[in-house]
């Protein structure tokens, strides 16, 4: 089984987000660039299967500047076989990136493609679902565990309710939830094996996709800020706040 | 301008996370109908009919609908989404699950997650996990918009119940099946619509321990949630999770008991309306936020919350 996993560097998970002067955007210059954290949880994923002999290549695949290519090189370092990068400079919109992951997976034929449920910049949780849609195939959303079984996939999800188990038909998309495993590190042996490995380099034209964003970003703000609050001293003086000053209980 | 809005359900009842989605369509104007997909769902259908400010109900009715399956839905929403100038659904799982995919059937940008309205094609979203708040504009003819249920009241029941028209010829698309579920459930309030939640974090210890915050909740009538750290931890299962990926919530009151307060975290509990916490390390970030703030050991101060609620008379609103 041929398995591709795109992958999106994004802004650190720990670094605190600053808002432009201008209301532009976020403030990226000079701040902590990482895969997306749920992008990781896929990639593991992958390379596990492969492990287990389910997976016979893993392909990473980055849409974006050209330091998504250190991305890659994290992915490759993790244990991916070889990578794809389609070079674009400036914001891209979860629909243009389904569509070119869709043309990559015309080229490649992999049988299942892993994504993050979700990336922690723009927060859109779309990715993965558009992909399915474009391609006409299965898709296991926010999946906490894979399972191979004769041609098809069997997915357990976590849904607002709690769980969820879907059979998926392949080949199919899944996105990754938190809790489908816990990504490696990558070791130094590894990671200079890994800047030998091939990375293809693409880009939107060659591809055929026009990336034109259809939405546009009128202004981006800092959200309200809560007014601060006061320390307590009791479990008593605490109900009785709640009780008395805030009318909350 | 005409608005489809998806109804989220269990074949039986009508969620109200609808209802949040309807006042939403009605703040970017227009006639309002309401698609009901499942099987054995006339009587949400019926539900939906009594809601105020629409104008029909679209009841899809169909055994290859039964479990909302993104494969055989998003057909179907794609169908008749031409007909109308925006699509809107709840952002819960089901929603999050089945619109992108629909959306993309159609060639159109989704714009996930918004908490206001501010034009019927410019809406504010938060991105970065709520720590900045987006205004966008669509410029798709189609506008597919998911709906954060918190930020907006469910619509009310009216005085007329709207038509309920028939569509059919949903199909199986053959492409998965749905296995089977298992929900928590229980008799304590849902987590995103409860007046109260207390959560647990790490600082819980184990999943037992948990009984102590189900104990108050019972006082107040509060919903149980937990921290990321608490749910990988294995304490409690993963629906009881608040945060930038689980559930977001607004409640009259958040009770952060043991949770340090990752951003992760306050982006899913920060527009609660008052937020206390009790928390042994007083440098814990989940202190800036919080309107009254403890530092105490939970083990000493949870026993003592509920024995001054009980003094007190403390009863469920």
């Amino acid at each position: 089984m041929k398995v591709l996993v795109p992958v999106k560097r994004v802004i650190d998970y720990n670094v605190k987000v600053r808002v432009k002067a201008d209301r532009s955007g976020v403030d990226l210059a000079n701040v902590k660039m990482s895969m997306n954290p749920f992008d990781e949880i896929a990639v593991e994923e992958a390379i596990r299967m492969k492990e287990a002999g389910t997976a016979t290549e893993v392909i990473a695949l980055s849409l974006g500047p050209t330091q998504s290519q250190e991305t890659l090189r994290t992915a490759l370092a993790m244990g991916a076989d070889r990578a794809i990068h389609v070079v674009h400079e400036g914001d891209l919109e979860p629909l243009a990136v389904a569509k070119m992951i869709a043309r990559i997976v015309a080229e490649e034929s992999p049988d299942v493609v892993i994504l993050g449920k979700q990336a922690i910049d723009d927060d859109a949780n779309q990715t993965g679902h558009m992909l399915a849609g474009l391609l006409g195939w299965a898709q296991g959303t926010f999946v906490s565990k894979v399972e191979a079984a004769n041609g098809s996939l069997k997915v357990v999800r976590e849904v607002d309710g709690g769980l969820e188990s879907v059979m998926l038909t392949l080949p199919a998309i899944i996105t990754v939830d938190l809790r489908l495993n816990d990504p490696r590190y990558a070791s130094l042996p590894n990671i200079m094996k890994a800047r030998k490995k091939e990375i293809a380099k693409r880009t939107p034209d060659e591809l055929g996709v026009d990336v034109t964003p259809r939405l546009k970003v009128v202004s981006v703000e800092e959200p309200p800020r809560r007014k601060s609050g006061i320390k307590v001293d009791s479990v008593g003086e605490l109900v009785d706040k709640l009780q008395n000053d805030a009318g909350a209980i | 301008m005409a608005i489809l809005v998806y109804a989220e359900h269990d074949n039986q009842e009508l969620a109200p996370a609808t209802g949040s989605a309807v006042t939403a369509a009605l703040e970017m104007g227009g006639d309002i109908t309401v698609l009901v997909a499942g099987s054995g769902c006339g009587a949400v259908a019926e539900a939906a009919s009594r809601t105020a400010g629409i104008a029909r109900v679209l009841l899809a009715d169909e055994a290859p609908l039964e479990a909302q399956l993104a494969e055989n839905v998003a057909p179907l929403i794609a169908s008749l989404a031409p007909d109308y100038s925006h699509v809107v659904a709840p952002a819960t799982t089901t929603g999050k699950n089945i619109m992108p995919r629909a959306a993309a059937l159609l060639d159109k940008q989704q714009v996930s997650d918004i908490t206001a309205v501010v034009a019927a094609d410019t809406f504010v979203r938060p991105i970065y996990a709520g720590n900045a708040m987006a205004t966008v504009q669509s410029t798709d003819d189609i506008v597919f918009v998911t709906v954060r249920t918190t930020t907006f009241d469910a619509a009310e029941e009216g005085d007329t119940a709207a038509p309920v028209e028939t569509v059919s010829g949903a199909a199986d698309a053959g492409l998965s099946s749905f296995e089977g579920a298992a929900l928590s459930g229980g008799e304590r309030p849902e987590l995103t619509t409860a007046r109260v939640v207390i959560s647990g974090g790490r600082g819980m210890k184990s999943g037992e321990n948990f009984a102590m915050l189900e104990e108050v909740a019972d006082i107040l009538g509060a919903a149980v949630g937990a921290s990321r750290a608490a749910v990988d931890a294995g304490y409690v299962p993963n629906d009881y999770q608040v945060g930038q990926t689980g559930k977001v919530v607004a409640p009259e009151l958040y009770l952060a008991i043991g949770i340090s307060g990752a951003i992760q975290h306050l982006a899913g509990m920060k527009d609660s309306k008052v937020i206390a916490c009790i928390n042994k390390d007083e440098e814990a970030p989940i202190f800036q936020v919080a309107d009254f703030g403890l530092v105490a050991d939970l083990f000493d101060a949870v026993p003592e919350l509920k024995t001054e609620l009980e003094q007190r008379g403390i009863q469920p609103r």
